[in-house]
């Protein structure tokens, strides 16, 4: 209880003696300012960045891989004239090759792309169709808006069913009342069964699987009512694609077996398309991406930290030599009234670590503010974590007894004699 | 609880007591064989010339030196053999200094000021306060407690000064000066007050050089060279 009460003390002589000198005690804690202003600075950024990476890692899938199919380079394609066919991207073959020869894969979800002209009530829109499994709905989960999502009795039946993304209902005006409803896309009907949230969207550094999509339908309904070609019609030519398949997500056991898989996959994808008319893709990636982020913020704000810490530090540690030999006749006194030197010490050690905890939690509120203006300025998502302005504070604590220790010590050395003595 | 290690009463005794400094390569005796004893209640004024040495003695007695040679006993215990620790120790609990400059402690009120021994005793706060306040009404400042030393008049702050001195009751007063940056008159009443705290039992040893001054003590001790040349006063 003595002793708190003379911690208590100390620290308020400290301060009352810090405040004698309001300017230059000021300015001597601008570095430690600085210092931990930065280190929270630092901190949130890279923790912003890698909460960024893992909440898209959540909306594709960690254990995913996907492929899509890419439209070659121009060179690559073959037939000339007025009626040209395109023949790309993944194959019904590609699946199957995946789903029957990579023991790593848990699942593995196709989609189909279909472009048509699609009338809801009044509205008639041109819109994205994904023919797709109801596992897509499992492998990147979201919320149902209204209605169901596809199942495998659709997919049985070759149902009619039409699940709406958000975006897709917000295009369409649709509401849950138009759950029920026909949909039709080209010549085809379908029975509007459901709307789901759409995930990611503008913004966002990666293309979310449900990006302008508007609606989802059984993948064997949309190849027996649509078939693989596509017709474009630009600049009185006729441009026939056909592509299979647009996109496959492919799914690995364990996460450990996604990054094996996606090599594995690569190296199949080489051998059954020279022509390189797919893409894959890894959000695991992502986070090797976020983190390359994180250190390149890191070192260049962990540099401006160190650096600032250590000029603070070293600011400190001169005025607590200029203010031991401003004090020195104190000192005398004290040690003449019968003061230990390790009570000396305390003495100094208290009042540089008062110095440099300000400095401190000004450097912490300067820390807090400089994520939200990062934010509000680049955009760049910033998280500033209880525990970083825990680590920054304790730096500057840190910084307090490393360089305020010699001035103590050396105060603690001074002969009570000769301090006395002194001018 | 005092222990005296002598029958005639002795606090302090200093035998065949050396001190030497190097300067460079040469040494220079400050003291050259110093043997006195002082009685428990006396009142010592050590005299001397500037570089007689008898700056050397009052740190000697006042136990922020150690002797090069020779055996300062106070109250029996012998100074030259303990740690810087065990001389603090020793400074805290028996002695009390006053200095010609005062040497009060500027960012401290004179309550603060008056408090520091105890605050190094370990005392409770509302104890210490207390006893400031009991010494400041001692030396005539009970209505200064909350002032700064440097709002107050030079007699005023070495009245500060001697409340510090006090506050740990020590047996015995080290004085260096103590009217020395004050005018006659002020230093006078301050000397008043040293010779009624004498007269309560304080032992007390004062360096001056001012033979006025001096009289004010029981005994004079003349000082030249680093060796005691006359022994002035009665009954030793």
């Amino acid at each position: 209880m003595i002793a708190g009460a003379r911690l208590v003390r100390e620290v308020k002589l400290g301060v009352k003696t810090l405040l004698l000198h309001k300017l230059r005690s000021f300015l001597t804690m601008l570095g430690v300012v600085f210092g931990v202003a930065s280190v929270v600075a630092m901190l949130a950024v890279g923790e912003g960045a890698s909460q960024e990476a893992l909440e898209q890692i959540r909306k594709l899938g960690s254990n995913n891989v996907l492929i899509s199919s890419m439209k070659p380079p121009d060179d690559q394609i073959g037939g000339t004239g007025r009626v040209r066919m395109i023949v790309y991207g993944l194959a019904y073959d590609d699946e199957r090759r995946i789903r029957d020869t990579m023991p790593a894969v848990a699942r593995v979800v196709p989609a189909k792309i279909v472009r048509k002209e699609g009338r809801l009530g009044e509205r008639v829109l041109d819109l994205r169709v994904v023919g797709t499994t109801p596992e897509w709905f499992e492998l990147v989960p979201r919320p149902v808006l209204a209605g169901r999502v596809l199942t495998g009795l659709d997919r049985e039946r070759g149902a009619s069913a039409a699940v709406l993304t958000e975006y897709g209902a917000r295009r369409l005006l649709a509401t849950a009342n138009t759950i029920g409803q026909v949909l039709r896309l080209g010549t085809q009907y379908f029975e509007v069964v459901g709307i789901v949230q759409s995930e990611g969207g503008q913004g966002s550094s990666v293309q979310t699987p449900d990006q302008e999509v508007d609606a989802y339908i059984p993948i064997n309904v949309a190849r027996d009512r649509f078939g693989d070609i596509a017709t474009k019609i630009s600049a009185g030519s006729r441009e026939r694609e056909m592509v299979e398949l647009h996109q496959l997500i492919v799914e690995a056991k364990t996460l450990a077996d996604v990054e094996p898989l996606a090599a594995g996959l690569e190296r199949m994808l080489e051998r059954f398309h020279p022509k390189k008319d797919t893409r894959i893709s890894v959000p695991l990636a992502l986070l090797r991406q976020a983190e390359a982020t994180k250190r390149t913020f890191n070192i260049v704000l962990g540099s401006i930290a160190g650096i600032s810490l250590l000029v603070g530090g070293i600011g400190i540690m001169n005025i607590m030599l200029a203010s031991v030999t401003e004090r020195t006749r104190e000192i005398g006194v004290r040690r003449a009234i019968g003061a230990k030197r390790r009570q000396i010490v305390a003495q100094f050690l208290i009042e540089t670590l008062v110095l440099s905890s300000a400095g401190g939690l000004l450097g912490v509120a300067v820390g807090l503010a400089i994520p939200r203006a990062i934010t509000y300025a680049a955009g760049m998502p910033t998280v500033v974590t209880a525990w970083s302005v825990a680590l920054a504070f304790g730096i500057s604590a840190g910084v307090g007894i490393v360089f305020g220790l010699y001035p103590a010590v050396r105060a603690s050395r001074l002969d009570p004699i000769e301090a006395l003595r002194h001018a | 609880m005092v222990p005296d290690a002598t029958a005639d009463g002795a606090v302090i005794e200093l035998d065949d007591v050396r001190k030497i400094y190097r300067m460079g390569t040469e040494d220079v005796p400050a003291l050259a064989g110093v043997s006195v004893r002082f009685r428990r209640g006396s009142f010592w004024a050590i005299m001397g010339p500037s570089g007689s040495g008898k700056s050397t003695m009052l740190n000697l007695l006042g136990c922020l030196d150690r002797p090069t040679s020779g055996t300062y006993r106070l109250h029996g215990e012998d100074v030259g053999r303990l740690s810087d620790d065990a001389l603090s120790e020793l400074r805290l609990r028996r002695l009390g200094f006053i200095f010609q400059s005062f040497n009060l402690i500027p960012q401290l009120t004179v309550r603060e000021n008056i408090e520091l021994p105890l605050y190094y005793l370990g005392w409770e706060a509302p104890a210490a306060a207390e006893r400031a306040r009991e010494l400041a009404d001692r030396v005539g400042l009970g209505n200064r407690l909350a002032h700064r030393p440097t709002e107050l008049s030079g007699g005023q702050q070495q009245r500060v000064a001697i409340a510090r001195a006090l506050a740990n009751d020590p047996d015995i007063l080290m004085a260096d000066e103590p009217t020395g940056n004050l005018d006659s008159a002020t230093g006078d009443q301050i000397m008043e007050l040293l010779r009624e705290l004498n007269g309560q039992g304080k032992t007390i040893v004062m360096v001056t050089h001012e033979p006025d001054i001096a009289a004010h003590a029981s005994h004079r001790l003349h000082m030249r060279d680093g060796r005691v040349e006359q022994v002035e006063g009665e009954g030793s």
